[in-house]
């Protein structure tokens, strides 16, 4: 399998275990990354705040990159996905838009197909059949007894149609994921709701209370760790935990891995290897569960 | 067979809600709503909902069926059964029950009442009708749709936490008089919509769109004033301060200087909020999960400035 590689911004940044472990699960499994390195921020929904015609025609102009690739795209970020879907969506409905999008990225090189590439996150990718057979065939070592609570990040659930999960409200392709690699799932409530991140500069309190009721239902349901595909979600709901720990009378301590860390972990890499010393809520206590 | 698991409440008999379980034969083609009639019609009277026009047109029988809002006329109950052939019902959230199914709707009207929801013209009433283009209605047409049944108010991830957030519906409410041609107060509008629990406290989670039965889409139009807002210099604030900083950032790289955001977000001379960044800051120091303090740029960063140009950004 080969895909173009959306790294967004955040997994440059601040969550650098992020792209360590995206890459060292490639290798594990053998997949192909080709990284877009002229492709722009999506945006995160941000830039369409200033200008949504701005943000459509950064995000055609990196589908468009992908499409000269001839490769389909894979994000590594919820957020991101969702807001490239969105492009795809808001262009792909409008011809007049579409030819207004293309001509604004004409006098780059770049003219956006559309049709031509999936966008798809990397958590759909290893959630195919095909990713599945791959995961079930490399696994080294087996997550048992690992309680994981899977929290999806709201830009890959919602709107629905633009969705990659057959039920948005209910899904299971994490779930799926964690079990091939050994692990148990967690349901609870909590899993598909938002983590309070884009609001963290304008709402704290409230941000960090909605991060705190979905880590909170996490440790109630029986979780060992939180699994996200987003790193804005692992920002709000690690980088922030003491905070919420202390906002929390009953306390909150609980860690959050990026997916691309569990799948590698089982692939057989080392915690350090998959940059889990970085966390600000040490993942220590995995260790003895997995030892 | 369906089973209608329903939350019932009663403060009257008793002071905590319940779970009841009603069973029903025959329910091929019927409506949630339809459903909700026969249980009350042959097996209990005393079962409290909301409902009038059955068309999906009057917004009144909003409910949470399977942990969601829905409008119960809308749906047909065989597409809603889960495990067990069960469909469970709740009243809606982020509101006080009442009786059963039943809400109290006051803070959901109070806030709809705050945006003002009426046309504020500047200028004298015309003779004849104020006109409008195609063009001028449609940036309106779609908030129109609002049938104001509180789908996305049960279902907004930040009432749950919040009570002093505004909310999907008097946003999009609020949209509809924002760009309205024919409004004359947009500034003082937008000015009041950016103050704490208004648009800049939505945490784009999405539910509103996904939960509202019309093609309001809440979550968009909250977007719309957004633009409005900075359009009309709307900036000191820290989500609008957010917006320009971000933009600015993949303006000027391509990518996020997620170093630099967070501090022209809450604004230089903000003591207190920069303060207040300490502590994480530090910590992800301490861990080496500090952003890079040279921050790079993306290949090709000159066509995503002209891109910026182009546009006049």
């Amino acid at each position: 399998m080969k895909f173009a590689l959306f790294t967004g911004c955040v997994a440059k940044g601040a969550t650098r275990e992020l792209m360590l472990s995206t890459m060292k699960s490639a290798e594990g499994l053998g997949i192909e990354f080709v990284e877009m390195k002229s492709a722009s921020c999506c945006g995160a929904g941000v830039v369409s705040e200033k200008n949504p015609l701005l943000a459509d025609a950064l995000n055609a102009r990196t589908i468009s990159i992908a499409e000269e690739q001839g490769l389909d795209l894979v994000t590594i970020c919820s957020t991101c996905q969702g807001i490239l879907k969105k492009t795809e969506c808001h262009v792909d409905s409008d011809p007049a838009y579409k030819e207004k999008v293309n001509t604004v990225l004409e006098e780059g090189g770049h003219q956006y197909a559309g049709g031509k590439v999936k966008i798809q996150h990397f958590a759909n990718v290893l959630g195919t059949e095909e990713g599945l057979t791959l995961l079930r065939d490399k696994v080294k070592r087996p997550l048992t007894g690992l309680k994981t609570a899977a929290f999806y990040g709201c830009y890959v659930l919602r709107p629905s149609e633009l969705s990659l999960y057959e039920d948005p409200d209910n899904p299971t392709g994490m779930e799926e994921i964690f079990k091939i690699l050994g692990a148990t799932p967690v349901y609870y409530e909590s899993r598909t709701k938002c983590c309070g991140f884009p609001i963290i500069m304008m709402n704290k309190d409230a941000s960090h209370d909605m991060a705190g009721n979905a880590l909170i239902d996490a440790i109630d349901s029986g979780a060992d760790c939180v699994v996200t595909g987003c790193p804005l979600c692992h920002l709000s709901l690690d980088a922030y935990q003491p905070e919420i720990d202390k906002m929390n009378k009953k306390g909150c301590s609980i860690p959050v891995l990026h997916l691309p860390q569990l799948v590698a972990l089982a692939l057989g890499y080392s915690p350090q290897e998959l940059g889990m010393d970085k966390h600000i809520i040490s993942t220590t206590r995995l260790d003895k569960i997995l030892a | 067979m369906i089973t209608f698991k329903i939350k019932r409440y009663n403060p009257e008999k008793q002071a905590e809600p319940y779970f009841e379980e009603f069973q029903l034969g025959e329910t091929d083609d019927l409506t949630l709503l339809d459903c909700l009639n026969q249980i009350k019609w042959t097996l209990d009277g005393s079962l409290t909902y909301r409902m009038s026009c059955r068309s999906a047109i009057c917004g009144s029988c909003a409910v949470k069926a399977n942990g969601h809002a829905i409008l119960a006329c809308q749906k047909q109950a065989s597409q809603l059964v889960k495990d067990n052939d069960t469909i469970t019902l709740e009243p809606l959230g982020n509101m006080k029950p009442i009786k059963d199914l039943a809400v109290d709707f006051k803070p959901f009207w109070d806030k709809v009442d705050k945006v003002n929801p009426y046309l504020q013209p500047s200028k004298k009433s015309p003779e004849k009708e104020t006109k409008q283009s195609p063009e001028q209605f449609k940036l309106i047409d779609d908030a129109s749709t609002c049938i104001m049944c509180g789908a996305c108010y049960s279902d907004c991830n930040v009432l749950e936490v919040d009570d002093n957030f505004l909310g999907p519906a008097a946003l999009a409410k609020a949209q509809r008089f924002v760009q309205d041609s024919r409004d004359g107060n947009t500034l003082a509008r937008v000015k009041e919509l950016s103050k704490p629990g208004g648009i800049w406290d939505c945490t784009h989670c999405g539910e509103c769109v996904e939960r509202c039965p019309k093609p309001a889409e809440p979550f968009d139009r909250i977007k719309e004033i957004m633009t409005v807002a900075l359009e009309q210099g709307v900036t000191n604030n820290n989500g609008a301060r957010h917006a320009l900083s971000f933009t600015k950032s993949v303006k000027s790289s391509g990518s996020l200087n997620e170093n630099i955001i967070p501090v022209e977000s809450v604004g230089f001379f903000n003591a207190k909020g920069l303060f207040d960044l300490l502590p994480v800051g530090l910590r992800m120091l301490f861990k080496g999960k500090n952003p890079p303090i040279l921050h790079k740029s993306i290949d090709d960063v000159d066509d995503v400035k002209r891109i910026y140009r182009e546009l006049n950004e």
